[in-house]
């Protein structure tokens, strides 16, 4: 999300799943969209039918690679180094779209003279902390600005940065959602693009030594490979032709995954394909509303619509809090008006002027609470509680026995599901129990299991992949005493406001004066529409709000999500919107809806040249039209939404002093950015560096090619826990490389498919795929079992050799790729030994998101049991020379093998 | 009865029905295919198809192995080897369906990061709904039927389970369902057509390689797209069933494969199996017809 957000201004896709008919080249990198979003596929399927090429970069060759007219085999975790070299070769060899690249990219922008680039410090950018392994982003400033007063102060969870005030810190990258992070000024420019400093010449130097030859060293991908894959991108972008990109967790799923989507946004906007049909890049979220679960977020450090959460100590009053982003170029400069808005949709009457609007009502941050740090909590003993809700991270997150000794170790644990999944039974039959490392009887989580709803058992809104928001009826009641999660969570607060009644302690009033008062329908359930309206906000006559231009900072407006503003326009739920595609034109503006203001192609006045004609008749989209408004002004006009402001000719030039959306310039496409362009080089707002580079994994069979002096991204995030040992790179006990995936017939950690005989029937086992090649070194057989070891632990699965998996040369050695799905565990119809038990933590230090790519060993048969399990990990631990803090006496025992 | 074997254009007025609707039925371009399944799952949620078992099988991505009583729409996974040369030129290379064991280790890795050395072949496979379907010309219960819609039909309210058909079908497809003792397959959703909604296999697929439709208008689409995949220089693709000539009189669900048949598991040239059914009854009755004369004359004979 702050991949996308920090470069064009919104974390979301830029396009959508139906515009990639309009693609002459698609690139599918980082997902295998075939598998993973079948349905969205068939609009790849269609590009293709209309001639496009369809590219499959992938360590395996998958069900997409099948349909693909090229599959380009990479060694999983190497991506950047790739694309790095599709940039070089754009920038070396100018092909890039010029016109675009000097009007609505940073490109001009001059850099400050303090930087300094990785090529000068062997890996790492200016501002590096080794001792705090983060970043001091100052020096990254364009020249002539000074930092943003406290960007990246909102985040105090920061990997190794202390939470003390006064010191910058690189990123409060979740914020990036919508809005890109604020720069002081607009920056110096150099529009021939040759001044050493500017931009384009940094990046261009940046990327030099990212070769073919240097990815065939990093990537395994041979020269020849990699030329067509350049070709096809580049003879498939400019004015007449777009391409676009398509990812998924495949890149997310990193330490370095950031940067892998800032690399694809860089490639894109060199090649002028942002907010143009056909083009864009297509991030494929991985679950029904996961895009709308950072739009109205549950992660800990932002508020609906990306509004930052406020930090203890630092965020006094509203004024404190909004002081950072008010008065800023584009739309991101109203952001007290969002959150005066929200501050109102949740307290209502109670919060005026004269109390802040209740302000103080928020809670405060005081570290980071993302998931990986909660889990080590839980096991340190200072989280005490937790809901599991839609998840099951006892499968699905990575280093599934830290994720069970978490568990074992609260006071109570909640788990709402419509299976009795592993994390509700870990206590009495997770594999810890086998090893001895927990006892049953000595667990003294208190476990409340609620049966929950199902999709088609609720009505409610999904926000997919596309940013667009589809209501779902319901079709059946939920059996028994399964509730909606809208039930369920209304009911829990009537509890707990019933309990508090009376109370005259002042913190008590935020729950007390909440607005919590929804109809109910006539089977008894909470009206989820009356809360899609309380979302979508109110005006002063307590009329539904049809955008968030209209949202006021004087509390007169109310607004639960600003960017959902117009949901609800007219008093009518425009996500129920079903007209089929055969009754409208080819945008099918009147399917569901979409934020922001129903714009199908993001900051689609890019789209048009400068001058606000199309870029060409065949990629013709939003265009200014002189005549196009009411009293003969102009307007912007063509068949989506036009992303910008409706009547800001093209040769608008704001005022100097002009703040907000004031100062957005007729040629500013990126409306949320405040420069208004789209940024190749990222000034402030990420932790890991203004752009990317390649690192290897965390755990990696082979040095960094490209800096042999930084191994892994210096700013990761590690968790440091005796359970969470990690193995050395390049060492020969642990000598090939993992990567897990979903499969098409199971559903994530598999609570809703192996529960299921129609699908469990279809992919009934745990299974590792293997090439011939790596099957012959290691004796393994077709069907047989195999043995999968990482410092964690070992799990067993049936072995698939199958040529789909490569064995890729990088310069004189092979490398082996060991491919797991991940969808297994204890229960269901099914069983078997979860992947994810095997995966290390190390994070993206910009999202705290796990690399789902390491090194393990592979043997022949099944895996030990019981205690001679771990007595069997902790001996490759040994050989490994891992440190050790897990080896105790008992291990020591039972270690004569 | 109808006719039992050559080209018959009014399969369902050769039935006996004098006013029909046109004969509906599958295309199924596995160009196009992704191998996701929603077909198998559709067709069984709708139909209340039990499951098959649990069983790994080691055939590539497909565990559910072949149509059968319990698998109604079926997708053969293909892992093909083909040289670089071929992945170009295409032979009739007829490699097996990925069931067999893998390709010994050394002589494989030319899969050096980057050649096309493999192919992996996706194929929803189904009941072929046939002009001259033998297993309904052989149920003796009448079990089996044609629609008015021209597609071929088993009521288990009638099936008796003596499994004649089983081995009359030509590509393997019906069968019993071993628990239960009567036969089953694909009814192409009958049930769905009566109410002018489309079969769930179909509208299931989220690439449209399983297109619905009238027969004629589908055999019209079917050769556009051959035609459209040749000009791009696919020449392995092929019509398979679409030919009303054919040993079956052309399929009532055919299919645009991308190999040899085979490679598929489907039958090169497959000929309905009561192709000879009334030259037999010709040669019965003639035979009979000699032996009463033969009687009769011998008869007469000892009169004398």
């Amino acid at each position: 999300m702050p991949g996308l957000g920090t470069s064009f201004g919104r974390g979301g896709a830029t396009t959508n799943l139906m515009d990639l008919q309009n693609s002459d080249c698609i690139l599918i990198q980082g997902s295998n969209m075939a598998e993973a979003h079948p349905v969205g596929f068939q609009w790849v399927v269609e590009a293709q039918r209309r001639g496009a090429t369809v590219i499959h970069v992938d360590p395996r060759f998958t069900r997409t690679s099948a349909l693909a007219d090229l599959h380009v085999p990479i060694r999983a975790g190497s991506d950047i180094a790739f694309l790095g070299a599709l940039i070089n070769h754009v920038l070396t060899n100018d092909l890039d779209f010029r016109e675009y690249v000097v009007a609505y990219t940073n490109a001009a922008a001059l850099v400050d003279e303090d930087f300094r680039d990785t090529e000068e410090l062997d890996g790492v950018f200016s501002g590096y902390d080794p001792e705090q392994g983060s970043y001091d982003p100052t020096s990254w400033q364009y020249a002539g600005a000074t930092e943003a007063a406290a960007a990246g102060q909102r985040d105090p969870g920061q990997p190794g940065t202390p939470d003390s005030a006064g010191r910058h810190r690189s990123a409060r990258s979740e914020t990036s959602g919508s809005g890109g992070p604020a720069v002081e000024a607009k920056p110096e420019r150099d529009e021939t693009l040759q001044h050493p400093r500017c931009v384009f010449q940094v990046l261009k130097r940046h990327y030099a030594r990212y070769t073919p030859e240097m990815v065939q060293q990093v990537c395994g991908i041979a020269p020849e490979q990699f030329a067509r894959v350049a070709d096809a991108l580049t003879a498939n972008s400019g004015p007449e032709r777009t391409s676009a990109i398509c990812y998924a967790v495949g890149w997310t799923h990193h330490s370095v995954g950031v940067q892998k989507i800032r690399a694809a946004s860089i490639l894109q906007a060199l090649l002028g394909n942002i907010g143009r049909p056909g083009g864009g890049i297509m991030a494929l979220r991985g679950h029904a509303s996961i895009q709308g679960s950072t739009d109205i977020p549950t992660l800990f450090n932002i508020l609906p619509g990306y509004i930052p959460m406020p930090l203890a100590h630092e965020h006094e009053s509203l004024d404190d809090f909004v002081a950072e982003d008010a008065g800023k170029t584009g739309y991101w400069g109203n952001m007290r008006a969002y959150a005066v808005s929200l501050l109102k949709s949740w307290w209502g009457d109670v919060a005026t002027e004269e109390n802040d609007y209740c302000f103080d009502y928020l809670p405060r941050l005081t570290g980071n609470h993302g998931t990986y740090e909660t889990v080590k909590a839980q096991i340190e003993g200072g989280c005490k509680g937790y809901f599991v809700v839609g998840e099951n991270p006892a499968v699905g997150s990575a280093n599934g026995k830290m994720q069970r000794l978490g568990l074992a170790n609260l006071d109570w644990l909640v788990v709402r599901d419509m299976q009795m999944i592993e994390t509700a039974t870990f206590w009495k039959n997770g594999p810890e129990l086998e090893t001895g490392e927990l006892v049953t009887d000595e667990i003294g989580t208190e476990i409340f299991f609620l049966p929950a709803a199902s999709h088609v058992e609720k009505a409610g809104s999904f926000t997919q992949t596309q940013r667009m928001l589809q209501w779902r009826d319901k079709a059946v009641q939920p059996p028994g005493d399964c509730k909606s999660e809208l039930d369920f969570y209304y009911d829990l607060g009537e509890r707990i406001r019933a309990k508090l009644a009376g109370s005259t302690d002042e913190m008590d009033r935020p729950l007390l004066d909440l607005t919590w008062d929804y109809p109910k329908d006539d089977e008894g359930d909470v009206d989820g529409e009356s809360v899609l309206r309380e979302i979508n906000g109110t005006g002063p006559d307590g009329t539904a709000l049809s955008s968030y231009t209209e949202l006021k900072d004087d509390g007169s407006t109310a607004c639960g999500c600003w960017i959902y503003c117009g949901v609800y326009a007219d008093e009518v739920n425009q996500a129920r919107r079903r007209k089929p595609h055969w009754e409208q034109d080819e945008v099918a503006a009147e399917w569901g809806w979409v934020w922001p203001a129903n714009r199908r192609i993001l900051y689609n006045r890019a789209s048009a040249a400068p001058d606000g004609t199309p870029w060409s008749e065949r990629k013709k989209y939003v265009w200014w039209d002189a005549d196009g408004g009411e009293e003969g002004t102009g307007r912007w006009v063509g068949s989506d939404v036009p992303d910008f402001i409706p009547d800001r000719p093209p040769d608008h030039v704001p005022a100097e002093d002009a703040q907000g959306p004031d100062a957005i310039g007729g040629k500013d496409p990126f409306i949320m950015q405040t420069d208004g362009k789209a940024w190749l080089y990222v000034p402030v707002g990420l932790a890991d560096g203004p752009m990317p580079t390649h690192y290897e994994p965390l755990e990696s069979p082979v040095p960094n090619p490209l800096y042999p002096e930084q191994q892994s991204n210096p700013a990761i995030e590690n968790i440091e826990s005796p359970v969470n040992p990690i193995n050395p790179s390049f060492s020969e006990v642990y000598p090939f490389v993992f990567t897990s995936y979903r499969l098409t017939e199971h559903h994530t950690a598999g609570g809703m498919s192996r529960t299921l005989p129609y699908l469990t029937e279809l992919q009934p086992e745990p299974f590792c795929e293997v090439s011939p090649r790596l099957a012959q070194e290691r004796n393994l057989e077709h069907g047989g079992w195999a043995t999968i070891v990482t410092a964690r632990t070992a799990i067993e699965a049936r072995v698939l050799v199958t040529q789909r998996i490569r064995s890729l040369r990088l310069g004189d050695r092979w490398i082996e790729q060991v491919g797991l799905p991940y969808h297994w565990g204890g229960n269901g119809i099914t069983s078997g030994d979860s992947q994810n038990d095997l995966v290390g933590i190390a994070l993206d230090p910009n999202v705290h998101i796990q690399d789902k790519v390491g090194t393990c060993d592979i043997q022949p048969g099944r895996r030990p049991r019981g205690r001679a399990l771990t007595a069997y990990v902790a001996a490759y631990r040994r050989r490994a020379g891992v440190h050790d803090p897990e080896a105790s006496a008992d291990d020591r025992e039972g270690d004569d093998s | 009865m109808g006719s039992l074997f050559g080209r018959l254009d009014d399969v369902t007025g050769d039935a006996g029905y004098e006013r029909h609707p046109p004969r509906m039925g599958f295309f199924t371009d596995t160009s196009v295919c992704i191998g996701c399944k929603a077909c198998e799952v559709a067709c069984k949620e709708w139909n209340s198809v039990p499951d098959d078992g649990y069983l790994l099988t080691g055939m590539s991505y497909d565990n559910t192995q072949s149509l059968g009583a319990s698998t109604w729409r079926h997708v053969a996974f293909v892992e093909k080897t083909v040289s670089a040369a071929e992945a170009v030129e295409t032979t009739v290379d007829l490699g097996m369906p990925g069931n067999g064991p893998p390709p010994e280790p050394g002589q494989e890795q030319a899969a050096e990061s980057g050649d096309d050395s493999i192919r992996w072949l996706m194929s929803s496979d189904v009941c072929k709904h046939c002009t001259h379907a033998a297993c309904l010309d052989v149920c003796p219960t009448g079990s089996l039927f044609r629609t008015e819609y021209g597609t071929v039909v088993v009521q288990p309210d009638i099936c008796n389970g003596c499994g004649y058909c089983v081995p009359a079908c030509p590509y393997g497809v019906i069968d019993l369902r071993e628990e239960d003792g009567r036969a089953f397959k694909c009814t192409l959703c009958y049930d769905r057509l009566k109410e002018g909604q489309t079969p769930a296999c179909a509208q299931a697929c989220p690439t449209e390689s399983i297109q619905f439709g009238e027969l004629s208008e589908l055999r019209e689409r079917a050769d556009h797209r051959l035609a459209e995949l040749h000009e791009k220089g696919v020449d392995v693709a092929r019509l398979y069933g679409r030919d009303p000539e054919d040993g079956v009189g052309g399929d009532g669900a055919f299919f645009l494969l991308l190999d040899e048949p085979e490679v598929y598991g489907l039958p090169p040239d497959p000929v309905v199996t009561t192709r000879d059914l009334a030259s037999i009854w010709k040669h019965v009755g003639a035979a009979a017809a000699t032996l009463a004369a033969l009687g009769v004359a011998t008869l007469m004979g000892r009169r004398r």
